[in-house]
């Protein structure tokens, strides 16, 4: 394999695959790594084994299935791409380092495009580490990679698109969960209602459509549904037993051995928190995002982001966010000036628009409640070192000042992980604590190696780690 | 805890601690374990505690096993082979 191209795209979901091949076809040399079997990403995860499986695709829907074009068009294209790898550090002068098969090889990039996308934000409630806890994103995982589907009680619980078409999912492959715990709250209902004029412009009002119908069809089904839900505690000691709740001014208990939690998604951090990309906090994703232009243009020289990793639009508008990224990137390696891309980048531009308009009628409905951002002092917030929120509020009040000198008191953030689960919950409960706002707190510095990787890998690299 | 919507289940077999797993082509070694009825797959360092794959999607590492000798391995990001030897992890503090 070649050692030095014009770009490394990280990351097969919509915004990398369309990044990857938009530059193969105009002619560029570039590499796709990544950490999956095969292309998709998330959203189109198994885009490629689910070709097979008719019923399933059918199933999955009409927006899932639409990932098999893009797919198909990357596999056509001559973009390169090292599935099943783990990118583990970008240097600021962009080499790439990335293992596969328990060997790592570096390679030198003209630009980086980071498409690592969204995660599901952590939902740190009593009882969330317990087997048989999971998101909701990793029952989907595996319905999409798998053709699993739980085969005990199981409860659905939090808020959002993902929460509510999974749940459709599963009733079209006759495996429906026992309950919905709906956590979205009536002043979040309220305050989007007046969003809902401006959200039908452009593409939003399919989404709206849909998620209309997606609404009817649980209406009608025999799933036991609650709305407005607060106070979600699972039960258990060895496994999940049950979930208790409150919901119409009532306690309630609905016994499970699988429990799904979902609280929308928020952009994953840590490769580019690792290259020393700035970034700010977003008050109406509730989440941290990258300063990225409308190119995609991180603070990084030729660190550019695209997709949900650059702030949370869906995988349409990231499809499209690749496109300009990679069209930006030809810009920056001079294939092309800025008129040309502008051309080029014109109706890429356009899609994107229409299919952000529904956005912030979304977000402001599917806020996280205040209990997800300011768990209980009994909750663990970080869940590899085992740390509760009120031991990181004790810290706090030792004068513990951030989430990096909460490191060095408690280890939070140090273990497996690195932070990518208690990072923005650290953040935020010390924010709370110290009464300043997120940006003020910051967040943990992250470190490479992203990934675990053997002692006998780095060595064999020569052992030059950057400390960024 | 789990079935498969059809009936294939799988054609491949690998070893967690000393149990034979039948998994599918294209399984993660972490939905292989789960299709085959496990779920606590490893416990923490800190407390013993018994965790289970969390997110499916690497970000949590609650899925961390041994595969082959290789400890700190993300199970729901390896695809199952025939013939690995996947360890449960208990106990020791994770190395990175
Ligand atoms: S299940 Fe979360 S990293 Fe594997």
């Amino acid at each position: 394999m070649r050692d030095i191209w014009d770009v490394v795209v990280i990351g097969a979901g919509p915004a990398g695959l369309a990044a990857a091949t938009t530059l193969a076809e105009q002619g560029a040399s570039v590499i796709l790594f990544d950490e999956n079997l095969g292309p998709g990403g998330q959203v189109y995860r198994g885009i490629e084994q689910t070709a097979s499986h008719p019923s399933l695709r059918a199933a999955l829907g009409a927006d899932y299935a639409s990932g098999g074009a893009l797919a198909d068009r990357f596999r056509r294209s001559t973009a390169a791409y090292l599935p099943a790898s783990l990118v583990w550090q970008v240097t600021p002068d962009r080499e790439v380092w990335v293992s596969c098969d328990g060997a790592s090889t570096r390679m030198q990039a003209g630009q980086v495009i980071v498409a690592t996308g969204a995660m599901e934000r952590p939902v740190p409630v009593p009882g969330w580490t317990l087997p048989g806890v999971m998101t909701v994103g990793a029952l989907q995982t595996l319905l999409k990679s798998a053709s699993m589907v739980p085969d005990v009680p199981f409860v659905l619980t939090g808020s959002g698109p993902l929460l509510l078409l999974f749940a459709q999912q599963c009733l079209k492959v006759g495996a429906p969960p026992a309950a919905i715990l709906d956590t979205t709250t009536r002043t979040n209902a309220i305050a989007a209602a007046r969003l809902l004029p401006a959200a039908m412009k452009g593409q939003g009002w399919r989404y709206l459509l849909k998620g209309l119908a997606l609404k009817r069809a649980l209406r009608e089904s025999a799933i036991r549904q609650y709305s407005h839900v607060t106070g979600i505690r699972i039960e258990g000691t060895d496994h999940a037993t049950g979930v208790s709740f409150h919901a119409n001014g009532q306690a309630h208990r609905i016994d499970a051995a699988i429990v799904a939690l979902h609280e929308g998604v928020i952009p994953a951090q840590q490769m580019a928190r690792s290259i020393g990309c700035a970034f700010s906090w977003n008050d109406r994703q509730a989440c941290f995002v990258p300063d990225t232009d409308a190119w995609g243009n991180s603070s990084m020289p030729g660190i550019l982001i695209a997709g949900d990793g650059a702030g949370i639009g869906g995988a349409i508008a990231a499809e499209h966010s690749g496109r300009l990224t990679a069209f930006e990137a030809l810009r920056r390696l001079s294939r092309i000036d800025a008129a040309g891309r502008d051309t080029l980048a014109a109706a890429d531009l356009r899609a994107r628009n229409a299919h952000l308009a529904v956005r912030d009628f979304l977000d402001q409905l599917y806020a996280p409640p205040p209990e997800i951002l300011a768990p209980a002092d009994d909750v663990l917030v970080c869940r590899c070192e085992e740390i509760t929120a009120g031991e990181l509020r004790e810290v706090a009040r030792q004068g513990c000042q951030g989430p990096n000198q909460a490191k060095s008191f408690l280890r939070t953030g140090m273990g497996p992980c690195q932070g990518r689960l208690c990072g923005p919950i650290v953040s935020a409960v010390l924010a709370q604590a110290h009464n300043v706002g997120m940006d003020d707190i910051g967040y943990f510095r992250i470190r490479p190696p992203l990934k675990p990787i053997t002692v006998g890998e780095i060595a064999e690299m020569g052992g030059r780690l950057i400390d960024a | 805890m789990f079935r498969r919507l059809d009936a294939d289940a799988g054609d491949i077999s690998f070893r967690f601690n000393d149990t034979e797993i039948v998994a599918r082509q294209g399984d993660s070694v972490a939905a292989a374990l789960l299709a085959a009825g496990l779920c606590a797959i490893r416990a923490t360092p800190v407390t013993g505690a018994s965790r289970a794959p969390y997110c499916m999607m690497g970000v949590c590492f609650d899925c961390l096993v041994e595969i082959d000798g290789v400890g700190n391995r993300q199970a729901c990001l390896i695809p199952a082979r025939n013939g690995m030897i996947v360890r449960r992890q208990t106990g020791a503090r994770d190395l990175l």
